[in-house]
């Protein structure tokens, strides 16, 4: 492992991004900062800006417009960066699979590490998912 | 002093979702502002032409998540509206309940996000702590914390356990306390009056003009409520205030949706206290030919849904109107020779719903209707296959 993947797991910072997305997911991400659940004390920080990114959340289902810019995004991130597609939409488009808004699913778009379904997934589930990245990428334990 | 342009966004901290604002300024002062929507445009209305009556519950539920009552709610009154039914009391009173806990933990996020926008982080903590406790009380009723899946034509999908009533009457109980201590905290604290105080000001005749809706009319002094003009479930049952207050600045609106909140407790309580008994499910067959509307008190305003059918099992148009769509153009009145450093929680304060709005027209410069449904339809489709064969896609 790289030593930047190694200082990354460490405290991996989360950049969120809202990609046509119904503000479920979005705001479950944030439930998981607040007093119950509270993924600071593990040092995941939400950040405002790509740039101090190391880990990405993306929520929702792709459209059109956003696309562009997503695209524009994933090359600002610092590499090297992972991406969480968190929700049904992000992960498979789910519902609106059809709609023609909405043409491709992330992975088809940029490479996407976990998964974490859901309708909206609940916060311990992202929780969940998070560490099940940092094993995945930093090796079991 | 030349006018410098600001743009916010579409992806920055300030806000969830991602919208687009180019900001007019001269010096500190903002002069104009513009937007630019359409990042979280997904088709709905499309989508929901292709479903059944009862599945397009399923999909107007994912419009947004923290409306997910208030849109099925208006969409089940439009199909409830085509033809005359009557929906049982016990329903009435279930659907009541959940629209009030989305209410209560809308405005408790609202407050929070403030807070957050303000700088002042204590009172995010603090509403999203209390809001986990609405969210239990959401997920005891329901099942889930978010997304209810409550709501179907002609009634609910599930019926209230007897045994849960206790203990979500207890949590509420215990919540309003607490609630109580953090109005106090953020009503008469002397930093909130000095940031909120005068920031933002919309006047009554304003307020008329841009026809906002919900808490942000009701801050500027405008009487207006579907619960109490239009009364639907059973919001005619109890006692409950209108909270209306007149100065039209972001403190009013913080106050309204405080104090609105424990106006949803009190209903909220009374509806589990008196829940009657019965059937929770009128059984709807088919549907008639015919157009409904429907229309309720989101909490941001009123949300309106029209459907039509001509006798098949979908519906032929359906067609959405969220709360946000009638409140984004005040910014046009109350953002205006403020300073950029109070834009943020002014563009906030009307508790702005982007994926509630993003619906679609296209039209040019003149105002003109560039293509009508049947157009964008092909159009969208021949555009889709072009980007499924560049990405590689079936």
């Amino acid at each position: 492992m790289s030593l930047k993947l190694k200082a990354l797991l460490k405290s991996p910072w989360v950049f969120h991004l809202s990609t046509g997305s119904c503000n479920n997911c979005d705001i479950e991400i944030l439930d998981c900062l607040t007093p119950r659940f509270d993924i600071e004390r593990f040092g995941m920080l939400l950040v405002g800006s790509i740039k101090h990114a190391d880990v990405l959340l993306v929520t929702g289902s792709c459209n059109r417009m956003s696309v562009e810019r997503l695209k524009v995004l994933y090359e600002q991130v610092p590499k090297p960066c992972l991406v969480v597609a968190i929700g049904t939409c992000a992960g498979s488009r789910g519902i609106f699979k059809d709609s023609y808004n909405c043409p491709v699913p992330l992975d088809k778009i940029i490479p996407v590490d976990v998964y974490i379904p859901g309708c909206p997934p609940k916060p311990e589930a992202m929780i969940a998912g998070v560490v099940k990245l940092i094993e995945k990428v930093g090796g079991s334990k | 002093m030349g006018k410098t342009i600001i743009p916010i966004g579409p992806y920055h901290p300030l806000q969830e979702e991602p919208e687009f604002f180019t900001l007019t300024v001269e010096g500190e002062t903002v002069v104009d502002i513009d937007m630019r929507m359409g990042y979280n445009h997904r088709g709905i209305e499309k989508l929901s032409e292709m479903k059944t009556f009862e599945n397009s519950t399923f999909v107007v539920e994912r419009i947004c998540g923290i409306c997910s009552t208030s849109h099925p709610y208006a969409y089940t009154r439009a199909v409830e509206d085509i033809f005359p039914m009557e929906v049982s009391m016990r329903s009435k009173y279930i659907r009541t309940i959940i629209a009030e806990g989305e209410r209560i933990h809308s405005h408790l996020l609202w407050l929070g996000l403030a807070g957050h926008f303000l700088g002042y982080n204590t009172v995010y903590m603090w509403a999203w702590k209390l809001r986990e406790e609405i969210l239990d009380v959401m997920e005891i009723l329901s099942g889930n914390r978010n997304a209810y899946a409550m709501f179907k034509p002609g009634g609910v999908r599930r019926d209230i356990n007897a045994e849960d009533i206790p203990i979500s009457l207890k949590k509420i109980d215990s919540i309003l306390p607490t609630l109580d201590m953090l109005k106090k905290a953020v009503l008469d604290d002397p930093v909130l009056h000095a940031r909120l105080k005068g920031v933002g000001v919309m006047s009554y005749q304003e307020a008329i003009d841009f026809s906002a809706l919900g808490p942000t009319s009701r801050a500027s002094g405008v009487a207006r409520d579907v619960r109490k003009d239009s009364p639907y479930g059973a919001y005619q049952e109890m006692e409950w205030d209108m909270i209306v207050t007149k100065n039209g600045d972001v403190f009013d609106k913080a106050v309204i949706r405080i104090l609105e909140m424990f106006e949803a407790a009190k209903i909220m309580k009374y509806c589990l206290n008196n829940l009657p008994d019965g059937e929770i499910d009128a059984k709807i067959k088919d549907v008639p030919p015919g157009e409904g509307i429907g229309h309720i008190e989101a909490p941001r305003g009123e949300t309106f849904h029209y459907v039509k059918s001509d006798g098949t099992n979908r519906p032929v148009r359906h067609k959405v109107r969220a709360p946000t769509f009638m409140n984004l153009p005040t910014y046009k009145a109350t953002i205006k020779g403020q300073t950029i450093s109070d834009a943020t929680i002014i563009l906030a304060a009307i508790d702005p719903c982007y994926c509630c709005t993003e619906r679609i027209a296209v039209k040019d410069g003149k105002g003109r209707m560039l293509y009508n449904g049947q157009d964008l339809i092909r159009l969208s489709r021949s555009k889709t296959e072009k980007i499924r064969q560049r990405m590689g896609g079936r």
